[in-house]
Formats: structure tokens, C-alpha cells, sequence
């Protein structure tokens, strides 16, 4: 309680021991079985995910899952590799980040640095919407809108296919662009004044300042902010299942061919009525439970560097 | 030239005024770079938008709403997507209900209750930073593997509200415990020093404070739930349901589920539905950010 005190000014124990009240210790136990439900759904997803991964993978090598290049169990020859997925997956996010790290931190210096507080006002929450519209409208204006134009400008004679990896990472890319945007915005905000103070002091101009000064010193919320985007990519589902197809089988060997990612052959598999606890079904889970270890290391990676930068600064 | 006379000198021909700066390119073109990158960005948005209304043109009209689905291409002319918004309804107004009770509370106990020293409360805003970062598809997996199998509520309208309230409750939490931090200390002492326990203080002093920035997280947490499909793709929403959604039970489509399926369908028919039900979705999740605005600027206290 003594450390409680110390940080809100409540009244101190001994105060209140006079009386006791039955009706606010009741309300407490109810606000703390309210937390404790984010803990349950924590709990709940691992159990859900590893269960029916451990039973996959006492039918599957574990070796075959994570080094063969074949990718079949809906088919009749099955073959159970992984690695048609994974690497579909790393085209679409490292085509997405490629388009939206540049523009991210584009529009996060211009916000940061050059634009008038007025400005500022207007032009992040008209971002911010990008980042509110559904996926599944994104996948559309992929499919419908961006590929048409695509295939018409590819310069080779190999065009895109109807539904390909390029096409669903650009659009992946805009979608995480607002995610960049502002995590890096506020760790350029937080670098103290002063910095750019002492660099305009020493006749810096404005461009020196901000990839000089501010860039650098807010660079581990940058790359937090990098990669959390890359997480967002790589969990997104709905712009890969209608843009980049739900091809599975062989690794994709260019990003103009359409192939299923870990989340696309999740949402796929998961359509079907594949018959419960079939090796089919623990698919879904063991692909899960692998995209989950991914996006948790990125996540556990991106909070680590967030601190470090409000450390620094705040 | 002594060092007095040089002295005289400068201050007898001063320095060029500041006005006279030198035009640096590589200065303007940065600029224009990085203007550049957020009108990408914008122009991207508009083509979006301009593209669905364009394409949706000619079915935005009372057909969208009082029209069932249909997935037959020789009858498409004359459907629409009412199961769809009803079912959205239903699923929305349930995840509301037990998403923001929820939320509000952690949020209130992490806040105003928990002793952030303690391993246990660390543990739990750790826990809730992580589960913000859980990909919504897994959300899917948790609902397909434990609510509808395991507990056994099926492929219904509340195994999709559980699921999704589930989803947006970090965004709730978070956005709730930002509301509550806002409120100065002094309200709360001020409160304490009159006597009131740390319930009354907090129900009746610091909740009416923090209602409006809660509003506006509880808004676009629900617009995010609004638009999501990914985990509804495997809680058996993906056929087209030619009825209305009448009780917990019942089986469903929604919105963004409906509009998936629509876009799978060959025929141009299909997509110009489909152009039209994302125009609806745009237009509902629009009203609902303009009214998170709205209530911000409105009642939002500055202290």
C-alpha cells in the first residue's frame, strides 16, 4: 500500500481502517475479474493455437514442416512444407515495407519538422484514415483497380497474374504507411528542442537538421515503428486472400505469380468444411501458431524500442 | 590597417541583410520529396474512394438494403445486401456491450485501483501491449478452435461478437486508461479530502471527467471491429444467407464478409454489389469517426 500512496494520492491505510465496506471491496473484485479477461484471451490463444500444433506435429516431422518446399494438404498427394507460404508471406511484407518506409517517414519528418501546427492538424487525422478502411476494401481497389494497371504497364511480356504478390504487397504498403507515420512522428516530437536548436545554431539548414540531427536521434522509435508495420503486414489477411490468390503448392519464385501467404491459406483452409481434428484441420492451427511466434517476437521487439526511446527523451 | 580601423571598417559596411538568404535546390526538392510522400499517400485515399462510388454507381439505391443476397449470377440484378447490415447490427451492438463494460473496467483497475509496482499489474499491461499486436486472423483461430468448437456456441452471432469484442478490447483498454490518466490529481484529492471512498471518488468524479475522451476510443474501437473480417472468414459467415439474424444463435453474415464474397464471384455484376456494399461501409464507418471527432472537440476538458 505504501507504494501505492506514493504514486496516487489516496488516503494512506491507516486512514481508511476505521470502517470496513463491503460494496467497494465488491467493486474492486468486479474491476479486477474485468482485467483479468485480457490475461484469459492471452491464455485462451496460446491454448488454442499449441494443443492442436503439438498433436500436428506428433503426425508431422517438425523438420519436414520447416524445410520442405512443397505445400499440398488439401490435395490428394499431400506434402506438408511450409516454406511455399513463408516465403510468399516475405514477399508481400518486404514489398510493403519497401513502399512504405520511405513514405512513412516522408510524411512523419514533413509533420514533425516542416508543417504548421494548423497544417499538422488537418493532415494526420486525413492519414489516419487510411489506416481506418477496412482491408477488405483495400483488397478490392488491389484486385479491381491497382492490377488492371499493372499488367497494362509491365514493360516485359511476362505480365502479372490475375491475382499476384507485387499487387497485394503495394497495396499492404499504403494500408501500413499510417502505422510508420505516426509512431515515428512521435519519436521525432519527443527529440528535445534543444538538439535542433545547437544544430541551427552552427548555420544548419532545415534539411541538416532533420536527417542529421532529428532522424538519428529518434531512430529506435523509427525502427519500432518500422517494425510494427512489418508485423501489421505480415498478420494482414483479407488484401492477400483476394489480391494474391490462394495458390499454395511450390514456392513462388517471383512476386508477379499469385500465391497463398500463412494468413491467405488460413482464411482459405478455414472456408472449407475440412473435417475437425483431420490433419487437414491442425493445419490451420500449426500455420497459426508459426505466424503467432512472428508477430509476437516483432511485437516483444517493437515495445522493447519504443521504451528505449521514451527513456532517452521523456 | 590596424585592428581598430578593420574594426570601423566592418561596422561602417555592414553584412548583406538576412533577407537575402541563398536559395539552396537540394533544400527545396527535400520539401517537395517529403510532400511528395504524404501526397502519395492522400492520393491513394481519393482514388480509393472515387473508384468505389464510380463503380458501386449504379446499385447504390434502395435495392442494396431491401434486397437478400444471392449467389446465383442470373439473379443478381435484383439483390442486394440486407442480412448483411442486419447482421452487421446485431454483431456490432453486441460486441458494444460487451467489449466497452469490459475494457472500462480493466482500464479503471489498472488506473485507478492497481499498484503498478507489482509484478502481477506489470505482467497485465505487458499482456495487454502484446495482445494489441495479435494478428486479427488469429483471433479467428481462437474463436474456431475454443468458443465455437470447445464451448460449443457454433458458427453464431454471439461466437462472432465474443470473438471481436475480444479483438478490439486492448484498443478499448488503452484508449479508456488515456481518458482517465487526463484527469488531474487534484480532482481526485479534493474528492478524497471530502471523505468520499476511492469508488465514489472515481464513479462520481473522475469517470463524468473522462466519459468524452472514452467516447471517442470506444468509437473507433467499434469502427475497427465494423470493418474487420479476417477472423469472421473462419466462424462460417462465408455463405450467402438469404435471412435476417433473430437471435443469439442464429447464423449470419456481415458487411465486410458479404463484400469478400461478393468480390470472389467472376462476374462483373458481383463487383459492381460489392463497389456499392464498400460505399455503405466507407459512408457508416465515416459517420462514426466524425462523431468521435465531434464529441472530442466538443466535451473534451482542458485542464
Amino acid at each position: 500500500m505504501a507504494a501505492d500512496t506514493s504514486r496516487r494520492d489516496v488516503p494512506a491505510a491507516g486512514v481508511r481502517r476505521g470502517r470496513s465496506r463491503p460494496g467497494e471491496r465488491l467493486i474492486e473484485t468486479l474491476l479486477i475479474v474485468a482485467a483479468v479477461v485480457s490475461v484469459a484471451t492471452t491464455i485462451g490463444i496460446v491454448a488454442s493455437l499449441f494443443i492442436p500444433t503439438v498433436e500436428f506435429f506428433g503426425q508431422v516431422s517438425i523438420v519436414e514442416f520447416f524445410t520442405k518446399t512443397m505445400w499440398t494438404p488439401l490435395f490428394a498427394d499431400k506434402h506438408y512444407g511450409v516454406l511455399p507460404l513463408l516465403v510468399a508471406t516475405l514477399w508481400v511484407t518486404a514489398i510493403a515495407i519497401v513502399i512504405a518506409v520511405p513514405l512513412g517517414i516522408g510524411a512523419a519528418i514533413y509533420l514533425s519538422e516542416y508543417a504548421h501546427t494548423g497544417t499538422r492538424k488537418v493532415l494526420k487525422p486525413v492519414l489516419e484514415i487510411l489506416a481506418g478502411i477496412p482491408t477488405v476494401v483495400y483488397g478490392f481497389f488491389a484486385l479491381t483497380f491497382l492490377n488492371p494497371i499493372l499488367i497494362d504497364w509491365w514493360p516485359t511480356a511476362d505480365k502479372p497474374e490475375f491475382q499476384n504478390l507485387l499487387v497485394a504487397g503495394i497495396a499492404m504498403g499504403i494500408m501500413i504507411v499510417p502505422t510508420v507515420a505516426s509512431l515515428s512522428e512521435d519519436a521525432m516530437s519527443a527529440v528535445p528542442r534543444s538538439l535542433r536548436e545547437g544544430a541551427y545554431a552552427l548555420a544548419s539548414t532545415k534539411m541538416q537538421v532533420s536527417t542529421r540531427v532529428v532522424v538519428p536521434a529518434a531512430l529506435s522509435g523509427i525502427v519500432a515503428a518500422i517494425v510494427l508495420g512489418f508485423s501489421r503486414a505480415l498478420g494482414e489477411t483479407l488484401i492477400v486472400t483476394i489480391a494474391a490468390g490462394l495458390k499454395t503448392a511450390d514456392v513462388p519464385t517471383s512476386p508477379i505469380q499469385g500465391a497463398a501467404t500463412m494468413t491467405s491459406y488460413i482464411a482459405g483452409a478455414g472456408q472449407g468444411d475440412l473435417p475437425v481434428n483431420s490433419l487437414e484441420y491442425l493445419t490451420i492451427f500449426a500455420v497459426g501458431a508459426t505466424l503467432f511466434v512472428f508477430t509476437f517476437a516483432l511485437n516483444v521487439l517493437s515495445i522493447r524500442l519504443v521504451r528505449k526511446f521514451r527513456e532517452v527523451y521523456e | 590597417m590596424t585592428a581598430a580601423a578593420a574594426a570601423r571598417e566592418a561596422v561602417a559596411a555592414p553584412p548583406p541583410p538576412l533577407t537575402q538568404r541563398r536559395i539552396r535546390p537540394g533544400e527545396i526538392l527535400f520539401r517537395l520529396a517529403l510532400q511528395l510522400c504524404l501526397l502519395i499517400a492522400f492520393a491513394f485515399l481519393v482514388a480509393l474512394v472515387v473508384f468505389a462510388v464510380y463503380k458501386g454507381w449504379d446499385r447504390l439505391d434502395a435495392r442494396l438494403w431491401q434486397q437478400m443476397p444471392t449467389g446465383r449470377a442470373s439473379r443478381v440484378e435484383s439483390a442486394g445486401v440486407q442480412s448483411a447490415i442486419t447482421g452487421t447490427l446485431w454483431v456490432i451492438a453486441l460486441t458494444a456491450l460487451i467489449s466497452l463494460p469490459t475494457g472500462i473496467a480493466s482500464a479503471i483497475y489498472m488506473e485507478e485501483y492497481a499498484d503498478n509496482t507489482r509484478w502481477y499489474n506489470r505482467l497485465l499491461e505487458l499482456n495487454i501491449q502484446n495482445l494489441a499486436g495479435v494478428p486479427s486472423i488469429v483471433f479467428g483461430i481462437l474463436g474456431l478452435g475454443l468458443i465455437a468448437r470447445v464451448i460449443g456456441l457454433g458458427f453464431t452471432v454471439i461466437t462472432a461478437a465474443i470473438v471481436l469484442s475480444l479483438l478490439v478490447l486492448p484498443t478499448v483498454i488503452i484508449a479508456s486508461r488515456e481518458a482517465l490518466r487526463a484527469v488531474p490529481q487534484s480532482i481526485r484529492q479534493a474528492s478524497y479530502a471530502l471523505g468520499a471512498t476511492r469508488w465514489q471518488t472515481t464513479a462520481r468524479q473522475v469517470l463524468p471527467a473522462a466519459i468524452p475522451g472514452m467516447a471517442t476510443g470506444a468509437i473507433l474501437a467499434l469502427s475497427r471491429a465494423l470493418g474487420e473480417a479476417a477472423p469472421l472468414i473462419l466462424l462460417g459467415a462465408v455463405t450467402f444467407i438469404r435471412f435476417n439474424p433473430d437471435s443469439l444463435l442464429s447464423t449470419y453474415t456481415t458487411l465486410p464478409i458479404q463484400i469478400y464474397n461478393l468480390i470472389k464471384e467472376p462476374q462483373a455484376e458481383f463487383q459492381e454489389l460489392a463497389a456499392a456494399a464498400i460505399v455503405l461501409l466507407l459512408g457508416i464507418l465515416l459517420l462514426m469517426n466524425s462523431a468521435a471527432i465531434v464529441i472530442r472537440n466538443k466535451f473534451q476538458k482542458r485542464w
